[in-house]
């Protein structure tokens, strides 16, 4: 059992937007909570908008729990998802949040990249009741020129996740020329493989409805000659992940 | 006094008294299973539907998607020789002319209307019937007659709108079930028990108006009668079988819209009752799962076709053709047995055997309740087909008991005890533009049509929310008083000049009348009257210094994301404007009740409405019904869905109409998990007491595509308010509307 303390209603955290209705972030329905910041800058990203940590707007924990609470109905068999930007980068108010919520009794899950160190980060993803974990190359030096950082803490909390049984969906986007690549996508199928905490591996289709966030944000956007995923490399990108991932 | 007995049928009260729920209720198979028992359709079906459906595709290309008049006779129950769509193929017949999709004209609302209609499809109407109404007034001219000055202009103003004053009323519906179950012979009986009763101390107006009636009724029933031996049925005896069952309730369902072109010709609450008789044939072995079907299918064709002759006018409030062929599914007993039957499966399961259809109007009651297979069946069904509406049984049953159904899209009342005065709506977004404007019209040359108040409109000042709230009030309490006096005309002169005999011969003698008033403009009033009270909102006016348009300085919250602060302002609207309305006189002691329901005038009555507050723009769409604006509830569907169902339903019980529209995507990745969400995402809706929901899932670029190229999509079928359409078959007006509204998706 959890004390809910006074102090962690009043924890602040900058967030950038609610979604009442998700339903492609965890089990069942889910009420997400998009922080604001992200450390990293994926290429891919289609939502530029939530990296500055000053952007969004000022919420307390307990104001956001209480927005949350009123839609409990809807999420009886869901739960709420702490999504981003990077959520743990505010791992204090992720702390706060999930104490409530966890106390409330509600399901709950964190969408990170994992790229927060788990000195910081731990404490958010014990109190979670599973991890989305996106995994965004499995090849170091590819994740850092892909995202500005390197794999590292990722594969770090995937190895935390599996030491204290944390449940885990990997993700994984399916970037034309960078990330759909046959030796990359093998070694993706393998590592969902290697993790008994591994629930599930959802691989996500890059799109191109985030570009025109780029350009209203006035930033170049690096992959605007790469087109969208098609449904055919898509499929193939499947297929050669399910292989390696269920294969003796 | 008759009595009538069936031994395959439990007895009770239902034998000795018009008791059709007893009936059901002694009688009805709770079904808790899932739709592996259904069966495909037959040969026949698969001929049946072939050919109707080359003649819709007819229809559809023709002028004003109108196939056919029959101009020279004025229709009534007994007016034309039996019709078919193919003899030897159909198990259940009947049609409103002797050809199917061929328009019958039925004047007595108004003659004018008819030779309108006519002139619009280039017909003329034949001098013969001209003359009769040379000596015959009509309702139309019964309320012209009446209407004073202030209503007049009122009506041209369009603060109030859509009044039934040219058109049938409809939302009454009949009780067909009690052809099967009774016969006429019984019927006419107790028809005539009744009417002797009727003798008290004063021989007044209201008992001579019910003695008058009644007798109306009584002649009804006779000619009913007569059209159901042109057809080679003898309907004065119950109905023997299943396929009699349907039969006898269908002719009396025809018999109404071959006499009444009302707005809604809802058809009841009719699958549980004749599931008690398919239950009895399957289980003496005289009848096979797929005949049970079969019968249901070629039942529900004929409900595809009813057609009325109409007005562009009237396509522009109602869009798409609509006949409100509403039946009512589902629910639970009183006694807590849910009242889902087979039946309640094979009504459904005609979307997929004949394809999806917005006729009859498929309403499911739901309750948290409810079996899990059929909540998994209904959601499937929705998301395959998008022709389902929702309306919250657990909120209606502590109301109407357990045998309501819904009239039109959200009028709930008890199945042959209850009827009502249809009253359309006021434009109440209008209305806070007349109080800002001093009562006066920036549409209608700065006429003056509201009362004369104080003008607030000050190009140099904001808006003050307390002295925008003072004016408000007294415009809403002058027109909710109008708008009262406007429908007791209408209904009296509806009574006396087009009165519903069939449709209330199957009514008890005693019922229960309400006087059903609406608004529309929800939306917009809310998010208006909240930028004036958390925003700087400065007019920009007129020669005449009337406010046309607005500067609207900072943010304010809007309705449809779950946020108090605006959403009260909702609540508050509603129960006031509830409250001034119902302490009016209504007409026959009807109860006064409000809708929050626009159907498709949504988009009419925002033509009709300068720029409000909100920022939005002279001539935009309002939002449909209680729905948020389009594109302003960005917190996701749950917390729009939240505002929704604050609004209280115990001020609005005659409907609060909500379309939640989404892309499949967006619902789930897989069907599985798209019908548990949606599943979750209506337990919780009803859950919070929400009234209704329509459930569109739909892909936009298909819309965008049926624009396009209609003739590959002619069985598309959208909820709109309350309703369902085919898609191809809305004005490109509407269908930019219901585009542009918001559907949930997410990057």
């Amino acid at each position: 059992m959890l004390l809910v303390v006074p102090s962690m209603r009043s924890c602040k955290g900058r967030i950038h937007s609610f979604e009442s209705f998700g339903t492609l972030d965890g089990p069942g329905v889910r009420y997400v909570v998009f922080l604001q910041g992200c450390p990293l800058h994926c290429k891919f990203c289609h939502n530029p908008d939530t990296w500055p940590s000053n952007g969004g707007t000022e919420y307390t924990a307990g104001a956001v729990f209480d927005k949350i609470m009123r839609c409990r109905s809807y999420i009886a068999t869901g739960g709420v998802t702490l999504s981003g930007g990077e959520p743990l980068l505010q791992a204090g108010f992720c702390e706060a949040l999930l104490g409530l919520l966890c106390d409330a009794g509600i399901h709950t899950a964190i969408d990170t990249s994992g790229a927060i160190p788990l000195n910081k980060s731990s404490k958010a993803i014990e109190l979670a009741d599973m991890l989305l974990l996106d995994i965004k190359s499995p090849c170091s030096v590819a994740c850092k020129e892909l995202t500005g950082q390197g794999n590292e803490n990722a594969l770090a909390t995937l190895e935390f996740c599996e030491s204290i049984g944390k449940r885990v969906w990997l993700r994984h986007v399916v970037v034309p020329g960078i990330t759909y690549d046959e030796a990359s996508l093998i070694e993706v199928g393998k590592l969902a493989k290697q993790y008994s905490c591994v629930e599930k591996l959802d691989l996500l289709k890059y799109h191109k409805l985030g570009a025109s966030k780029w350009e209203s944000l006035g930033i170049a956007d690096p992959l605007t000659n790469t087109p969208a995923l098609s449904a055919e490399e898509f499929a193939h990108a499947k297929e050669i992940v399910e292989y390696n991932k269920n294969k003796g | 006094m008759m009595e009538i007995y069936n031994d395959d049928f439990n007895s009770g009260a239902w034998n000795r008294v018009i008791d059709v729920r007893d009936f059901i209720l002694r009688n009805f198979s709770p079904y808790y299973g899932d739709d592996s028992f259904l069966t495909p359709p037959t040969e026949r079906t698969k001929q049946l539907w072939a050919e109707l459906k080359e003649k819709m595709e007819e229809e559809r290309v023709a002028k004003g998607h109108v196939l056919d008049i029959d101009e020279n006779t004025i229709s009534t129950i007994n007016s034309h020789k039996p019709g078919y769509i193919n003899k030897d193929l159909e198990q259940i017949v009947g049609l409103q002319t002797d050809a199917p999709l061929k328009r019958a004209i039925m004047p007595f609302g108004g003659i004018r209307l008819v030779k309108t209609q006519l002139a619009t499809y280039e017909r003329e109407l034949p001098a013969d019937i001209d003359n009769v109404f040379k000596y015959r007034k009509t309702h139309n001219d019964g309320v012209f007659d009446a209407y004073t000055d202030e209503m007049k202009l009122a009506r041209h103003a369009g603060i109030i709108t859509g009044l039934p004053d040219a058109y049938g009323r409809g939302r009454i519906i009949g009780d067909y079930r009690r052809v099967a179950l009774y016969g006429t012979a019984f019927l006419i009986e107790q028809k005539k028990h009744a009417k002797d009763e009727m003798i008290r101390d004063v021989m007044d107006s209201g008992l001579i108006q019910k003695r008058e009636e009644t007798a109306e009724q009584i002649k009804a029933l006779h000619e009913f009668e007569e059209m159901a031996a042109s057809y080679g049925f003898d309907v004065t005896r119950p109905a023997q079988n299943f396929k009699e069952a349907v039969q006898w309730l269908y002719l009396g369902y025809l018999a109404a819209v071959k006499e009444q072109n009302g707005a809604a010709m809802s058809i009841g609450r009719i699958s549980t009752f004749l599931d008690c008789f398919a239950e009895n044939d399957l289980r003496k072995g005289i009848i096979t799962e797929s005949e049970v079907q079969e019968i249901v299918d070629h039942f529900i064709m004929k409900l595809r076709i009813v057609r009325f002759l109409r007005v562009p006018a009237y396509d522009e409030l109602f869009s798409g053709d609509p006949t409100w062929v509403t039946e009512s599914i589902g629910g639970m007993s009183v006694d807590g047995r849910p009242l889902v039957t087979k039946m309640s499966f094979r009504f459904l399961h005609t979307l997929r055997n004949l394809g999806p259809a917005p006729e009859p109007n498929l309403t499911v009651l739901w309750s948290q309740r409810l079996p899990e297979g059929f909540k998994r069946f209904c959601a499937e069904m929705s998301i395959k087909t998008s022709s389902i509406q929702y309306e919250n049984d657990d909120l209606m049953r502590s109301l109407f008991g357990d045998d309501y159904g819904i009239a039109c899209c959200v009028s709930a009342m008890r199945i042959g005890k209850q009827m009502q005065f249809f009253g359309a709506r006021v434009n109440l977004a209008k209305t806070l533009l007349y109080a800002i404007n001093g009562g006066m019209d920036v549409k209608l040359d700065n006429k003056q049509v509201g009362p004369e108040l104080r003008v607030l409109s000050d190009d140099k000042r904001p808006l003050d929310f307390v002295e925008v709230m003072v004016n408000f009030e007294k415009v809403t309490e002058w027109l909710a008083k109008l708008y009262m006096d406007t429908l007791n005309i209408i209904h009296y002169m509806h009574d006396k000049y087009c009165y519903e005999r069939i449709e209330m011969a199957l009514h008890d003698d005693k019922i229960l009348r309400t006087m059903a008033g609406g608004i529309a403009g929800l939306s917009v009033l809310v998010d208006s009257l909240s930028a004036i009270k958390y925003a700087k909102v400065t007019p920009i006016c007129n020669e005449s210094g009337l406010a046309v348009e607005f500067k609207i300085e900072g943010d304010f919250p809007k309705f449809g994301n779950d946020d108090d602060r605006v959403d009260q302002i909702a609540v508050d609207v509603v129960r006031s404007f509830y409250k001034k309305f119902a302490k009016h006189h209504a007409y026959r002691g009807a109860k006064p009740t409000i809708s929050i329901l626009t159907i498709t005038s949504n988009v009419m009555y925002g033509k009709k409405t300068a720029s409000t507050p909100d920022g939005r723009m002279a001539g935009e769409p309002f939002a449909p019904g209680a729905n948020p604006m389009h594109g302003r509830d960005t917190n996701g569907a749950v917390a729009s869905l939240r505002s929704v169902s604050k609004l209280p339903y115990h001020c609005a019980e005659d409907g609060i109409s909500n379309t939640f529209s989404i892309v499949p995507e967006s619902l789930g990745a897989n069907l599985a998990e798209q019908r548990a969400n949606l599943i979750a995402l209506m337990d919780g809706y009803f859950g919070d007491r929400a009234h209704h929901l329509n459930v569109n899932v739909l892909d936009r670029n298909v819309l965008l595509d049926a624009m396009d190229y209609p003739e590959k999509y002619p069985q598309l079928t959208i909820r709109v308010s309350g309703y369902a359409v085919n898609f191809v078959k809305l004005t490109r007006e509407q269908q930019m509307d219901v585009i542009s509204r918001t559907f949930h998706e997410k990057l």
